[in-house]
């Protein structure tokens, strides 16, 4: 019986392990999945948790319930990686033989890393909202809060849904409107890249949004402390933003066991092959969704798009044939920008966000890069795709794993790379 | 939209950055930088040329990699590039301005 052993039972773990099941014979085939987990968040609903939107009921479920019938699932820690003997040690001492390896443990926030952005005010003026916990402490916080300056921050570039700061600091516009005191409330938006939106369509599409919402921009922001006792932040430039409640996306980085199995980037990530999603570490290793390097974004949809290739490359590996270089990059992301709207935008390593409708091409009837209720009800719509299809692997019809340019105004002239 | 940097003819983008690196040459590296009022040293094209390995190799950059890559620190960084360091640099080595998905 040959092992196949994925590391990690989130978005991308969980998918694998369900697409596989599907495709590898039973007879020949054992599939394992470690997660020390009890519980599968659904991550996006991390972003409404604050704002009184979702219940905490309505994010989580067990891990267990969505593994498939025939695979093994073991809830306990990875100690380490061995690469040269093909083996993962637990924790509890156990040691896991494989043929295959997927790693799929995804990235969390390292606040540690942002000098004096933990201690006594952590999760009292200065939250997260990327974990379950953050988010909710940030609900109670949220609720009984009288105004003041309000900064929603990311640490440093990649993060896990690069977006969604921006929709914390729409929604934030929304929330404090319905609650009549958008007035006493002065929302600024601290990023270190070069504006809330980089890519020129998207610029030049969204920029208003900023400027009717009366939200701040602080572009080219890169942190180098929290100086809590004085109520700011400070870029190594020297730049000051003061707050009273600051929202910050700390630093995300991949799992320990990455680094403690000695092939991490600096951030932890696994180098992984762009197109394939075979990992530079070894042949019989891939890795998919957040845990990689690869330079898309990390979301759930490009970790669902990843699945379906994975899963062909998978099979291609065990057959001794070619891996197809298949993965384009592709992201596909509803974008909250408050009061019951959203923009939805589709993009891949080499088209940026454009205008356009998706699915269907000329109809929709979701609209591209414009901000509809359509849209907003897609976002919510997606939580009960998430459960029911997403994650157990289950085809989502007239959606393809890689970018369709049909039914989008593209200027090939104007494609970008890089 | 066409600049001249050296001398030299150059296609650039809005924000002018260049939209072709076959066009870049250590010349017209020399002249952008000294048009954002920067002399370049010896540290300078040290951390221009990593930056342009790491390109090559796909890498994306941030602040913290240029940190860790043992060419400079954060501090000297923003000491030799002022006033948003890895735009400036990125601008005079010829790569693209680091973006974010939208």
């Amino acid at each position: 019986m040959k092992q196949l052993l994925i590391l990690g039972a989130g978005t991308s773990g969980t998918m694998m392990s369900n697409h596989l099941r599907k495709t590898l014979p039973k007879k020949d085939w054992q599939i394992t999945v470690v997660d020390h987990q009890e519980n599968h968040y659904y991550q996006p609903g991390f972003l409404f948790l604050p704002f009184d939107i979702y219940k905490t009921s309505q994010l989580k479920k067990s891990i267990k319930k969505f593994i498939p019938k025939g695979v093994n699932l073991i809830q306990e820690k990875v100690e380490l990686i061995d690469k040269d003997q093909d083996q993962v040690s637990l924790k509890n001492g156990e040691k896991l033989k494989y043929d295959i390896l997927i790693i799929a443990t995804g990235t969390d926030i390292a606040p540690r890393e942002i000098e004096g952005m933990l201690g006594d005010h952590w999760q009292k003026s200065v939250f997260d909202f990327y974990t379950f916990d953050g988010a909710r402490n940030l609900r109670n916080k949220l609720r009984k809060w009288d105004g003041g300056k309000l900064v929603v921050h990311i640490s440093e570039m990649p993060i896990k849904c690069p977006v969604a700061p921006l929709e914390f600091a729409f929604l934030a516009d929304s929330y404090f409107k319905n609650k009549k005191m958008r007035d006493k409330v002065d929302i600024t938006f601290v990023t270190p890249v070069s504006g809330a939106f980089t890519k020129p369509k998207a610029s030049k599409e969204l920029n208003y949004l900023l400027e009717q919402k009366n939200i701040k921009i602080v572009p080219d922001f890169n942190i180098e402390k929290v100086d809590a006792d004085n109520n700011k932040i400070v870029d190594y430039g020297g730049m000051e933003v003061e707050y009273d409640l600051l929202v910050t996306v700390p630093t995300n980085m991949g799992d320990d066991v990455i680094e403690r199995s000695g092939f991490g980037d600096e951030l932890n990530f696994v180098p992984t092959d762009k197109a394939t999603l075979q990992t530079k570490v070894k042949d019989n290793i891939f890795a998919i969704g957040d845990a990689t390097n690869i330079p898309a974004s990390k979301a759930g949809s490009v970790a669902h798009f990843e699945a379906e290739i994975l899963t062909e490359n998978i099979q291609r590996y065990i057959n001794g044939q070619e891996l197809k270089q298949e993965f384009d990059g592709h992201a596909n992301c509803f974008v909250e920008t408050g009061d019951g709207k959203a923009i939805l935008i589709d993009f891949n390593y080499t088209h940026e966000p454009t205008t356009g409708h998706y699915p269907f091409p000329n109809f929709g009837p979701l609209s591209l890069l414009k901000e509809s209720h359509m849209n907003h009800l897609g976002k919510l719509a997606f939580r009960w795709i998430y459960w029911n299809m997403l994650i157990t692997g289950k085809h989502i019809p007239f959606v393809s794993a890689t970018m369709d340019t049909d039914g989008k105004d593209l200027e090939p002239e104007q494609e970008i790379t890089h | 939209m066409e600049q001249v940097f050296a001398g030299v003819s150059v296609q650039v983008n809005d924000e002018g950055y260049l939209t072709d690196f076959s066009q870049w040459t250590r010349e017209v590296g020399e002249d952008m930088a000294q048009k954002e009022g920067i002399t370049m040293t010896d540290k300078h094209w040290e951390v221009i040329n990593y930056l342009q390995e790491q390109e090559r190799n796909e890498v994306p950059l941030t602040i913290r990699k240029i940190g860790k890559s043992g060419v400079v620190n954060i501090k000297e960084f923003y000491a030799l590039f002022p006033n948003g360091p890895l735009k400036v640099s990125s601008k005079i080595a010829g790569i693209p301005k680091p973006v974010s998905c939208i």
